[in-house]
Order: structure tokens, then C-alpha cells, then sequence
């Protein structure tokens, strides 16, 4: 039985950004943004309802947007809830057929929340799912990727109304670069509106329950925060992850290769850990993490590095020197753990001569 | 060189003369209505105890919480103008989105968005509005504010567009104050902007202080240049520091962690100040305060200030305890009363102080007033504070290792002899008046915060050594003192041209008083 429409509350997307922003594992973008444009809609008397996937009909129209482009674009020219609206109408008006609601393309950090501004402004519900379950850096990263479900149509416009319509591409890592080479034009930052998915696609080949997902883990920190104890321990054992390290950022090195951050961090342990060293690799998002030498996690597992203070995330972009941190790991969702699904999102596809072991034991998962 | 350093504190105005080694004097007086009276007294006394000539002082420092409590307080706070230069982007999050409201309703006046500003790349992001502009100057000319924040997108890279908009309301609205933020802020639009506008709506009640400042120093025969200490632990030229009111806001806790790395001699420890009514635990790394990288609030307003990483906790000197149950410590404190209200000044509440005088670690006031106090009370008591003192270092702690721990501050008595995962408990002369010192020995920085392009990394470094050297340079450092003591770079994901996100600060030794410039 598919779950009852919710009608999302101010309060729930309080709760989804932190969720959300722990979700990213490291990129994705901080929510605040989206989250100060959603108190804007939300005073004014607007709100969204979210729609379990499996309530949809098979042949229901439903979008897929987020931004792409550099998180220092986003920092300066923010998002705009009407701008990713307007790639929804574009590609309503190309395929000549309304949508029945949005869904998130990735549900972490910051692009989350773009289908919950654009529902608010259109009028659309947000179906409770997404096509990570996570971040990931790349278009080509996707379930729907994992799927071979086409890779398009898909449109793409910036704040000047720049707008681009790619009616075809032969796979979904030629998307990505075609598309990334118009965003760098445009400022490094495009609202999108990718290829359009109807509900048995949504169904079968989505990561379901997402939304509520983010949700949750924000309450749990909320919560723990309220009752002065360890948000970080209260999220691992909600979300049956867990605890891989606790320590203090002893270095970080970033650097730029083949147009994506890259980067290690290295991490000295304390508590437990005292005497140990974890490092943890990253593009954009983080994707391995060794502890003495010794392969601990690797994407798609959820690595989740959090400030151990405070319980928040703390993204590849911000990691500092000196911070105390807590590396925690989440399940990742079946699909991306499949061997299809590996050599989109495994190890390799990342560059490493690794296969993948989920640092989760068989019964968990 | 002799150096005159002043903490103008909320409760209390510190004055010290140094000179190259070592501490001369120390005074320690009540802060006044108007700050320049308290000054005035305080250099009256140190002039008079110490015998220095003020001719012989060489340059003056004054660190003040001032703007902080303005903010934070709700008091002094101008109304302004703002203008952003950005559109069409960020049109839904306007200027002021994220500040609370009263503060709001204080300090909002014409509010505008216009065209224009820059990308990441320095093409323009849109053509300049002149028209928009100028239509904007005359609104802000017929509501007689008295200061305006420009702040225009990527305006850190490229600051064109703000430097536009400035030329316009100068032309429309001569002599009006005029704060842009690439004078003040990193990337990240709303953060920079919020200081902007906060610095706004502060440099009137800066310019008046430091005209204060300024007055009090004549009065009393000093004639010395005057810097004002900034957040991180270095000084500008009290010209500069009145037009940018928002580099000051940290200062006093800064001064503490400074002027303990003064007094110690140590570079790299951490650092409690117990005052009257909360204890400040922060760290030194290379002789400055350890910055917060996170978005730090000040008076509910979210802004990307420089500031020392610190944790205040409610415990101090005249913090209270509960005569039933030892371990129930604070957070309340009889702050500035202490000397009315706690027992052994006569009064009939139960402080932290009398429960240190209780154990004779100090002696103050009438000791045979706590003579009847349990002896097994007054030792869980103050293992109480030992306990809420140690975690707070223990929190606050980065190195794995035993590192030394330096207590400054009035109520430094509490600090336990020993502590878990420290070296040493060390306790210097003149510790009281550790934020005073600090002012006195403050440095000038130099910083860059920039996307360089098309450069080979270690080309990229070196050119924002070089900008960032001579910025402190005209800041007022002596060249032959420079030291770079930050470095970070960040190469950029998604832009083209090897982008590398360099941030250098460099700090050095005030330079001899004929280079530095005066009020």
C-alpha cells in the first residue's frame, strides 16, 4: 500500500537540510540558501506535498532537476527557486506534456531541496525519491544511468535566461560532458531539468523514500542536540551505520585534476582511535577512506565526515585543518551495490584499482 | 620602544606600557559612560605611578569590545542603505533575508538591487545599471541616511562594479560613508554582505569612539600614533579601524590569548581566561589565536568574520554556587557585585571566590567568613570547577600530545595545578591585565583572498605572499619584520584554467612612527 500524500512543513525542511547536507557525503552544496528562499514561500502560505513513488501511475510524467556547477558559483550568485522552475515549463513546453510532480535528482546537500522551491512555486508535488540516494559528481552516476534509461531530453538555463535543449545523447557520460562545458560558459552555475522518467521508470529504478530519509536523520540530530547528547552517535545507530573514526584533521590537500576537486584528507585519531590514522580520499564527494594503509570504506558506501563538536556535516570544500571530526558510514541503496550498478559507482569508476567491499556486514544490508 | 596598551572592557579599562621585553606598569580601572573619561583616568594614574614621560611612548593600542556589545545590544546601531549589485542573480534572498528582526527594523533603510557585478571569471554577469543607480543614490540622498553597504557579486575577484556604484552616490550624495565589501569579505555573497552592512550601520558610532580615543590620548599629553586591535590578534591604524568597525569585534578575547603568548613566552599552548563571570578557553598556534572556520553570529546576524575559535563558559569569579549541592556551579555570576554581594566581602551569597579563599588559594576579603564551611564542601566545590575548566580544554584541544595551558584572567585562582592531557598550569606576572598586554604587543597583517588563474601553484603563492606583504605594509608593517603565518590554497572544481583559491596572511612589527599615518 503506497503511504498517504504529507504535506511538508517549514519545520520537516529544517530537518531535511541538516539531513540532506549529511546525506551529501561532503558535496551537494550547504542547504541554507534554499532553506532561507523555502522560509519565504512557506510565510507567504505555500507548501508542497510529498508523494510516495509507488502511488504514481506508470504512465505519470514526472521531472528530475537539480543545479549543476562549481559550489563557489553557488556561493556568490545563490539559487533561485523561479529560475529552476522555468527549466521545468521548458521542458514541459518541448515534450508538449505537463508533469505530475518533481523529483530531486540527487537528495544531498544543497540540490535536495530544488524540487521542494519549484513544487512550491508551481503547485506540483515532490515524489519521495531520487536518483542517488546520495551525491555523486557526475550525471552518468545515477540509477537511471545504471538502468540505460535514455539520457534524454534535458534543459538547461542560467540567470540571464541563457537556455539550451539537448534533444539527444548517445549515453549518459556524453551528457555530462557536453552539459558541463555549457555550464563553465555560463558562470559555472545552471539550474537543469533532466531527461523526464515516467512512474514505472520512477518506480523500478529510483532510490525511494529519500525525502523522508533526510527528514529523519535531521530529527534525530534535532533531538540528540535538544537532549545535549551526541547527534553523530544518535544518527548512527537511527540509521544502522557506522562509527569508523573519530579524530582531528591533521592535513588536507586539494588540488584540481581532470576538472573535478580532488583531494585527501588525513585524519589522526583520538578516543578510541588515539595512535591511528585514517585518510580518506575525495571527488567532490568522499570515496574511499583507508585506515593504517588498509582499505576501510569505499563509495557507494555513504562516507559521512561530520564535525564532532557541533553534529554537522562538513563538506570537501570546507574541511579544515585542525577541525575535530567523526567519520561515520550509511548504507547505500541496493542499486548502486549491484555489479551494474558498481561500475557506474564503484571504486573504479572513481579510478581505483579497488573492488568493492562494504565496510557493512551481508545481514545488515 | 615603549608601547602603551589599553583594554577598554565592559566592566573594567586596563592600561599597560611595555616596552621591548618586558611589562612596565599595569593599572586596572573601572570603565566609564564615555569611554574617553575612563581613559583619561586610567593614563592619569599610569603616567603618575610608573614616572614614564608620555612623550616617550612610541605607539598606542586599544582594544575594546565596544562594537560587539553595540550589536549585540541593540544600541547605537545607525539605520542605512544597501545596495546590491547582482541582479538578475539572487533576486529572491534580498539584503537583511537572514537578520533578526528587531535589529532589522533598526538598521534597514532604502534597500536597492541592481544589474550588474561579475563571474568567477571576470566577465561581466550583467551590463552595470547607471540609470538604476543613480535613481537609487537620489532615494537614498531624500531618506538623509548617514552610511551605506555596497556589495556586488564576486565582487572579491572582480570589484569594478562596487567601486561603480560608490563614484555615483559620492557624486549624488558628496561626503556620505560608503562601506563596499570587497574591502571586507570572502567569497560567499550573504555572509559578505551582512558584515558590510553591519560595518554600515557601525562607522559613525566608530568614528565618534575613536575621536574619543583620540582626545583622551591628548589630554594626556600623548602624542603617539593610536591603532585599534582587530580580531585576529593584529592592529590598524585607528584611521583605518574607524572605517572598518567590524575587524574589531573579537578583540578582547583575542587580546587575552596574545597577551598570554606575551607573559608565557610560549608560541603554541592553550589559553583559559577566567573573568568575573565566564571562563574563555581558546588555543595558540604560532603565537595567534586558533580562527573559527565556521559561520560565526554576532547578535544573531551571520557573517564570515576572522575570529578566534573559542569556548565561554559560565565560570568565573563571581559565579554562584549552590550552598546545598557543591557540584551545581553557575551559569549566574554576581559579576562586577562580587565585591558587595559574595561572603567574604561582607554579602550573603555563596561565589566561586569565596569558595577559593575558603581553600586559601587566595586571600581576599575576610577570610574568617567562610571559616565555617564544610572542608569536604568547599573540596567538591572546587573540584566542580577543576572538572567544568578541564573538559572545556579538553574540548578545545587539537594537538594528540600534553601541551602547556596558560591562565589569565582576574579569577585565574580557580585554574587547577594539574590537568589531564596538559604539561604544565603556568601562571605569569601581570596575568590579570593579559588583554591589555595583548594590545600593547599587537602586529599588522596583510591578507589575500583570491582565484589566480593560469598559474603553476607555486607561482600562484608567491604572487599573494607579494600582495599580501604589501598590504600589510601599507597597513603599517616594517617590511624587514614580515612572516607569512597562513597559507591555504584550493584548487576549483568545475573552472577552467587551473584555478587555485589561494588565502595568505602575513603579519609583521608595526614599523617606526614617521611611516605610520595618524587620525
Amino acid at each position: 500500500m503506497p503511504a498517504a500524500p504529507k504535506r511538508i512543513t517549514l519545520d520537516d525542511l529544517e530537518a531535511f537540510a541538516i539531513g540532506a547536507w549529511i546525506l551529501g557525503t561532503g558535496g551537494g552544496g550547504d542547504p541554507y540558501f534554499s532553506l532561507l528562499e523555502a522560509r519565504q514561500h512557506w510565510g507567504a502560505g505555500k507548501s508542497v506535498e510529498l508523494i510516495d513513488p509507488l502511488s504514481l501511475g506508470d504512465d505519470d510524467a514526472i521531472c528530475c532537476i537539480g543545479q549543476m556547477g562549481a559550489p563557489i558559483a553557488m556561493q556568490e550568485k545563490m539559487v533561485d527557486g523561479p529560475l529552476i522552475s522555468r527549466t521545468i515549463t521548458m521542458m514541459e513546453e518541448h515534450i508538449g506534456k505537463k508533469f505530475k510532480a518533481i523529483m530531486m535528482w540527487e537528495v544531498g546537500g544543497n540540490n535536495g531541496f530544488q524540487p521542494f522551491l519549484a513544487g512550491a512555486i508551481l503547485g506540483l508535488p515532490v515524489v519521495d525519491c531520487d536518483a542517488m540516494g546520495r551525491a555523486f559528481p557526475q550525471a552518468d552516476m545515477t540509477t537511471f544511468a545504471i538502468r540505460d534509461l535514455p539520457a534524454y531530453p534535458w534543459t538547461m538555463i542560467d540567470i540571464r535566461n541563457n537556455s539550451v535543449i539537448i534533444t539527444s545523447a548517445v549515453d549518459w557520460s556524453w551528457m555530462e560532458r557536453m552539459t558541463r562545458k555549457v555550464c563553465t560558459v555560463w558562470g559555472s552555475l545552471a539550474a537543469t531539468c533532466k531527461a523526464p522518467r515516467n512512474g514505472r521508470e520512477v518506480k523500478e529504478s529510483s532510490c525511494l523514500n529519500t525525502a523522508t530519509k533526510a527528514i529523519r536523520i535531521g530529527r534525530t540530530v534535532q533531538a540528540a542536540r535538544r537532549a545535549h547528547t551526541d547527534p553523530i552517535e544518535a544518527v548512527v545507530k537511527s540509521e544502522h551505520g557506522l562509527l569508523v573514526f573519530r579524530g582531528k584533521v591533521t592535513d588536507v590537500m586539494r588540488r584540481a585534476t581532470e576538472g573535478w576537486l580532488r583531494g585527501t584528507v588525513v585524519i589522526e585519531g583520538l578516543d578510541g582511535n588515539r595512535g591511528q590514522t585514517f585518510r580518506v580520499d575525495f571527488q567532490n564527494e568522499w570515496s574511499v577512506g583507508w585506515q593504517d594503509d588498509e582499505v576501510r570504506v569505499t563509495v557507494p558506501d555513504l562516507i559521512c565526515i561530520m564535525d564532532t563538536v557541533s553534529g554537522e556535516a562538513v563538506g570537501t570544500e570546507t574541511v579544515r585543518y585542525g577541525q575535530r571530526v567523526t567519520v561515520i558510514a550509511l548504507p547505500a541503496p541496493a542499486i548502486l551495490m549491484s555489479p551494474k550498478g558498481l561500475k557506474h559507482v564503484g571504486p573504479r569508476a572513481f579510478g581505483y584499482d579497488l573492488d568493492f567491499k562494504s565496510i557493512f556486514p551481508e545481514s545488515v544490508r | 620602544m615603549i608601547r602603551l596598551g589599553i583594554d577598554v572592557g565592559g566592566t573594567n579599562t586596563d592600561a599597560v606600557l611595555v616596552d621591548d621585553t618586558k611589562v612596565l606598569h599595569a593599572v586596572k580601572t573601572a570603565t566609564t559612560q564615555d569611554v574617553g573619561d575612563g581613559i583619561v583616568t586610567v593614563l592619569g594614574r599610569l603616567v603618575k605611578e610608573s614616572a614614564v614621560d608620555p612623550g616617550r611612548i612610541d605607539a598606542v593600542m586599544i582594544g575594546t569590545t565596544h562594537f560587539t556589545n553595540a550589536v549585540v545590544q541593540r544600541r547605537h546601531v545607525a539605520k542605512i542603505a544597501a545596495v546590491r549589485v547582482g541582479l538578475p542573480a539572487a533576486a529572491t534572498l534580498p539584503p537583511f533575508v537572514d537578520w533578526p528582526a528587531d535589529l532589522r527594523t533598526l538598521s534597514q533603510g532604502p534597500t536597492f538591487m541592481i544589474h550588474g557585478g561579475h563571474e568567477v571569471d571576470g566577465l561581466p554577469l550583467a551590463p552595470f545599471d547607471r540609470a538604476a543607480m543613480k535613481d537609487a543614490a537620489k532615494k537614498i540622498r531624500d531618506a538623509g541616511v548617514e552610511a551605506v553597504g555596497i556589495c556586488a557579486v564576486f565582487s572579491p575577484l572582480t570589484y569594478a562594479a562596487e567601486q561603480e556604484a560608490a563614484e555615483i552616490l559620492e557624486a549624488t550624495i558628496p561626503g556620505i560613508s560608503i562601506t563596499q565589501s570587497h574591502e571586507l569579505g570572502r567569497i560567499g555573497l550573504l555572509a559578505r554582505e551582512n558584515v558590510t552592512l553591519l560595518n554600515a550601520a557601525l562607522v559613525g558610532l566608530a568614528r565618534r569612539t575613536a575621536e574619543g580615543f583620540v582626545r583622551a590620548l591628548a589630554e594626556s599629553g600623548i602624542k603617539a600614533p593610536l591603532y585599534i586591535t582587530q580580531n585576529d590578534g593584529t592592529v590598524s591604524l585607528a584611521d583605518q579601524a574607524a572605517r572598518f568597525p567590524v575587524h574589531c569585534f573579537a578583540s578582547g578575547p583575542t587580546n587575552s590569548l596574545r597577551g598570554a603568548a606575551y607573559l608565557s613566552g610560549l608560541k603554541d599552548a592553550m589559553v583559559v581566561d577566567v573573568g568575573g563571570t565566564t571562563s574563555d578557553v581558546g588555543c595558540l598556534r604560532h603565537g595567534f589565536p586558533r580562527e573559527a572556520n565556521n559561520n560565526v553570529e554576532v547578535g544573531g546576524v551571520r557573517t564570515a568574520f576572522r575570529m578566534p575559535d573559542l569556548l565561554s563558559i559560565g565560570l568565573g569569579g563571581g559565579t554562584l554556587v549552590d550552598p546545598k549541592d557543591p557540584a551545581k556551579i553557575g551559569p549566574v555570576s554576581v559579576g562586577y557585585q562580587l565585591t558587595e554581594r559574595g561572603l567574604v566581602f561582607g554579602g550573603a551569597e555563596l561565589t566561586c571566590t569565596d569558595i577559593a579563599v575558603a581553600a586559601g588559594l587566595i586571600d581576599l576579603g575576610d577570610r574568617g567568613r567562610v571559616a565555617r564551611l564544610d572542608k569536604g564542601f568547599v573540596a567538591a566545590a572546587l573540584d566542580r570547577c577543576h572538572a567544568m575548566l578541564a573538559e572545556s580544554v579538553d574540548r578545545m584541544k587539537t594537538e594528540a600530545g600534553d601541551v602547556p595551558l596558560i591562565a589569565v584572567g582576574g579569577g585565574c585562582f580557580l585554574v587547577p595545578a594539574t590537568m589531564e592531557g596538559v604539561s604544565e598550569v603556568v601562571h605569569v606576572p601581570h596575568q590579570g591585565v593579559a588583554n591589555a598586554v595583548g594590545a600593547a604587543i599587537a602586529q599588522v597583517s596583510g591578507e589575500v583572498d583570491q582565484v589566480f588563474q593560469g598559474l603553476k601553484r607555486e607561482e600562484a603563492l608567491e604572487r599573494a605572499r607579494k600582495l599580501a606583504a604589501e598590504r600589510a605594509v601599507r597597513a603599517g608593517a616594517s617590511r624587514v619584520s614580515l612572516a607569512v603565518v597562513e597559507q591555504e590554497d584550493i584548487p576549483l572544481s568545475y573552472l577552467p584554467g587551473n584555478s587555485l583559491r589561494v588565502r595568505v596572511r602575513v603579519v609583521g612589527d608595526i614599523a617606526s612612527i614617521e611611516v605610520a599615518g595618524r587620525l
